[in-house]
């Protein structure tokens, strides 16, 4: 384990809206704006924070499917769009299937530590309208391995992966109880959203929201084990943040108290072709979580504000597994109790989570990154919480595929 | 001959009309679905689709692959079993695409009779004449199998009628689909005294298949669906009548005042000018002209609708399934005025303020009201509709009388479909109303005792 050389600095934390099903704003047979609006809107976003656009120094895309949902590759050069000020820098696009943006954030920070850029301008997006749901499976489903699991896969490929996981946890832990427990997720997941202008659940207005959670699954139209509430929806949207060293913030003109710190990070790939070791576990994400808290050099305890990469509820529940905030198939407690919940032991998806606030799949780990500096620095786009002082750290889990390549940050407030 | 056997062969005689149309696609998705089972492998299905019109004949091909393919995109989980063993389709993409040609290549599109040579199976959905109709299954009887069953979408005439007409010896069978045939659910299945018990089990199946909900009905003219709706658009006009001369309304003034009560306090998904208009003016008129003709004692006929379609106000749809304006003017498919015949034009809602004295001329709602769309899915629909109309019951406003007179009426009618044989119960004739119209609860019901016993009247 390699520790940072270096304090490295994240600030001008942006989201644009989650645009999809469920905002009123929304409509699918209406022309809506495209990948450069959405990449100019969070990067501007992010830029008008800082001095001088001419002050960042390199800058790293990160996206998954744009080649297909929208024809078109070589997206650093897209970038150029934000500011002119950019072209001729050096710039790159990462991809890592629905833990790309996890991906962009840790080539970010890499970058800055290498000592070649002092600030990096760090923008995800993903802009998934463009097709119809059954034909947005086919193209997610690239995040699995094509060649040997596409065929025999599920024509709803990704909810059906994490169907299976539903399934063996609900048959090792109990069905009732990890099947309330997902219903749970939801209504959390829903409120929290709520309280954000920019999620694409704000509008949501069922009155029961457990009871929607509690849909029963239909096998034959969907899948056996989830139902359309334990997935996060098809989102348009882009996140940006910028990543600078102590000499990139004072170059930016930003206050140290207007950023976080990346104390650690977990970086962790595993085979493509392979199925999951045992369905109940995040192994891949485990690791990634445990190498970002040994770099920080912190423990579940010290998380005062977690983001998990809650792509469908079962997810969400065996990330906190995975990350250790509570034993082995002790989820589904530790979620009915509510600890998850804005006043609870640890704060989750404040803004909703992939299910409430949305997936913009290529942009979701970089929403995460933003949440949590916007949050610790008081600037959040949703509800605003105390962070416990005993607790200044955030945790984020940016996961591609089926806990396949995940990305783990630990971040600290600035005191 | 089995019905895999019928449908290698089959003809829709009208195929690029409104009914038409939905029902050769619902036919080419069942063919090519049986085309893939393994068990039918050496069999080949044709689907002849025959129109007169040239033209429309061409759009059907668009409609079908439109169609075809949404309905693919629906059925991608199943599909992707089916097509399981093709190495060579792999994504949901690869799937639809080649259920759609699968669909597609079973199709025959003709502008002749002749093309049908053979069939073993005939859906009939060309226009509601009967001597057209008779004439052309003449024809048609001397091409076809020996053996073939004809599938009648006929909304009115007697089954009986075209049977004897053409010398069919019971190989017809009344089944008419509700507009649109592949999305509605509900099937009339008519058939007579003389009818070929084989002929009906075939369109039972058939109906299984296609995944139908069959309410048999007994061949009497209008049927169960038409019955009902008939005698209901002939309530509403003389309600219309009576506002002009006890209200003092006029008649575009009236014809609203109907519309909205039909809707809104009978918490139907439609008010019943909208409705006609859905169906068509002109069509509405030409059922209760067939019915007249085939019911003793009975006439069924209202100068409102003969005004109406003689000044060429006609409703229906456009090919896209957009409502064309009718007796109403629609923006964005809602109401948004009455034609007012005296005038030649419609009377928009959005002009001055008459439709809101018309509505405070009516009175409150009465408490418990909720639209039919909220009720729809609500799993305490009928608690909440009892509760509803128990109040309607009390309640005294213009609109609140109207409503209940329309409820007894509406019951008036169920309970004579099932008198005069055309329904075996009562419970059918409400099967076919929910079903078919989508309203809430069926005609006869429970709520009217609420509001005859507490009123002592219906006004």
């Amino acid at each position: 384990m390699k520790n940072l050389t270096k304090p490295v600095y994240v600030t001008a934390g942006y989201n644009t809206i989650s645009l999809g099903t469920g905002r009123k704003e929304f409509h699918p047979k209406k022309p809506r704006p495209g990948i450069e609006h959405y990449i100019k809107e969070a990067g501007q976003g992010a830029i008008a924070q800082v001095n001088d656009a001419a002050n960042i120094d390199e800058g790293v895309v990160s996206n998954f499917m744009a080649a297909r949902f929208n024809k078109q590759g070589n997206l650093a050069a897209v970038m150029p769009m934000i500011d002119p000020s950019l072209e001729y820098k050096p710039l790159v696009r990462v991809e890592g299937a629905c833990g790309s943006g996890g991906l962009g954030l840790v080539t970010a920070a890499k970058t800055v530590l290498s000592g070649m850029a002092d600030s990096v301008l760090a923008v995800g997006f993903e802009v998934q309208n463009t097709v119809k749901a059954v034909y947005g499976a086919d193209i997610l489903a690239g995040a699995g391995h094509y060649v040997t699991q596409r065929k025999s896969g599920h024509a709803y490929f990704f909810p059906a992966k994490f169907s299976d996981r539903a399934c063996a946890a609900s048959e090792k832990f109990g069905a009732e109880r990890t099947r309330e427990a997902m219903a749970r997720w939801y209504e959390r997941a829903v409120l929290n959203a709520r309280q954000c202008p920019k999620a694409q659940e704000y509008h949501n207005s069922i009155e029961d929201l457990y009871a929607a959670g509690m849909t029963p699954c239909n096998a034959n139209a969907f899948c056996g084990h989830i139902n359309v509430y334990d997935c996060s929806k098809v989102s348009d949207g882009a996140s940006a943040v910028i990543f600078a060293s102590e000499e990139g913030l004072d170059r930016l003109g930003v206050d140290r108290k207007d950023a976080v710190e990346l104390v650690g990070y977990g970086q962790v790939v595993a085979d493509i072709s392979k199925d999951p070791e045992d369905q109940t576990k995040l192994t891949t994400s485990a690791r990634a979580v445990a190498n970002a808290m040994e770099m920080a050099g912190v423990t579940p305890k010290d998380i005062g504000m977690l983001e998990v990469h809650d792509c469908f509820t079962i997810g969400g529940m065996l990330s906190l597994e995975a990350a250790g905030f509570c034993g082995y198939g002790e989820s589904p407690d530790f979620v009915a109790a509510g600890k998850t919940a804005p006043d609870g032991e640890v704060p989750t998806n404040l803004s909703g989570g992939l299910i409430g606030y949305g997936h913009y799949t290529g942009g979701t780990g970089v929403r995460q990154a933003a949440d949590i500096a916007m949050q610790f620095t008081g600037k959040p786009d949703g509800q605003s919480i105390e962070i416990d002082s005993s607790k200044p750290y955030g945790l984020m889990i940016s996961m591609g595929g089926n806990d396949r390549t995940v990305v783990s940050c630990v971040f600290r407030k600035v005191q | 001959m089995d019905l895999d056997t019928r449908l290698e062969n089959v003809a829709v005689l009208g195929a690029a009309g409104k009914m038409g149309s939905g029902i050769a696609l619902l036919l080419a998705q069942e063919m090519a679905t049986a085309k893939l089972k393994p068990e039918n492998k050496d069999r080949t299905y044709v689907l002849h689709v025959i129109d007169v019109n040239e033209e429309a004949l061409t759009g059907l091909l668009g409609y079908l692959r439109a169609q075809l393919t949404k309905a693919a995109e629906k059925s991608i989980v199943p599909l992707r079993e089916l097509y399981a063993d093709r190495d060579d389709l792999v994504e949901n993409y690869d799937v639809i695409a080649a259920f759609v040609e699968d669909a597609l290549s079973v199709l025959r599109p003709s502008t002749t009779l002749e093309a049908a040579e053979g069939a073993r199976l005939v859906f009939e959905a060309i226009i509601e004449n009967e001597g057209i109709k008779i004439d052309v299954l003449t024809k048609l009887d001397k091409l076809v199998d020996p053996d073939a069953y004809y599938l009648t979408n006929t909304s009115s005439i007697p089954i009986k009628v075209l049977d004897e007409g053409v010398g069919l010896g019971g190989r017809i069978v009344g089944y008419h689909f509700y507009n649109p045939p592949a999305v509605q659910r509900l099937l009339e299945l008519i058939t007579t005294s003389s009818t070929k018990p084989d002929a009906v089990e075939t369109g039972r199946e058939l109906a299984k298949r296609l995944r139908k909900k069959v309410f048999p009905a007994n061949d009497i003219a209008g049927f169960i669906g038409n019955g009902h709706f008939m005698r209901d658009i002939l309530h509403a006009t003389s309600e219309v009548k009576r506002l002009m001369a006890e209200e003092s309304m006029s008649e575009a003034e009236a014809v609203y005042v109907v519309n909205k009560v039909s809707q809104d306090l009978l918490v139907r998904p439609m008010g019943i000018f909208q409705l006609v208009d859905y169906v068509g003016v002109d069509v509405c008129r030409f059922i209760m002209k067939v019915m007249t003709e085939h019911i003793d004692g009975e006439t069924l006929r209202d100068d409102l609708l003969d005004r109406m379609a003689d000044g060429g106000v006609l409703g229906g749809q456009y090919a896209s399934g957009a409502q064309k304006d009718g007796v109403l003017k629609y923006e964005k498919g809602r109401p948004a005025g009455v034609y007012d015949l005296s005038k030649g034009g419609y009377a928009l809602f959005a002009d001055g303020d008459w439709t809101s004295k018309l509505d405070e001329k009516l009175g409150g709602p009465p408490d418990g009201l909720a639209p039919w769309r909220a009720l729809l899915m609500d799993p305490k629909k009928d608690d909440k509709l009892a509760a509803y109309f128990g109040n309607l019951a009390t309640t005294d406003t213009l609109g609140a009388g109207l409503a209940r007179a329309y409820l007894v009426r509406s019951k008036e009618i169920g309970e004579k479909l099932v008198a005069d044989g055309v329904a075996e119960s009562a419970d059918v004739v409400n099967g076919v109303l929910t079903n078919g119209f989508y309203h809430l609860y069926g005609p006869v019901n429970e709520y009217v005792e609420l509001v005859t016993d507490k009123v002592g009247g219906t006004r």
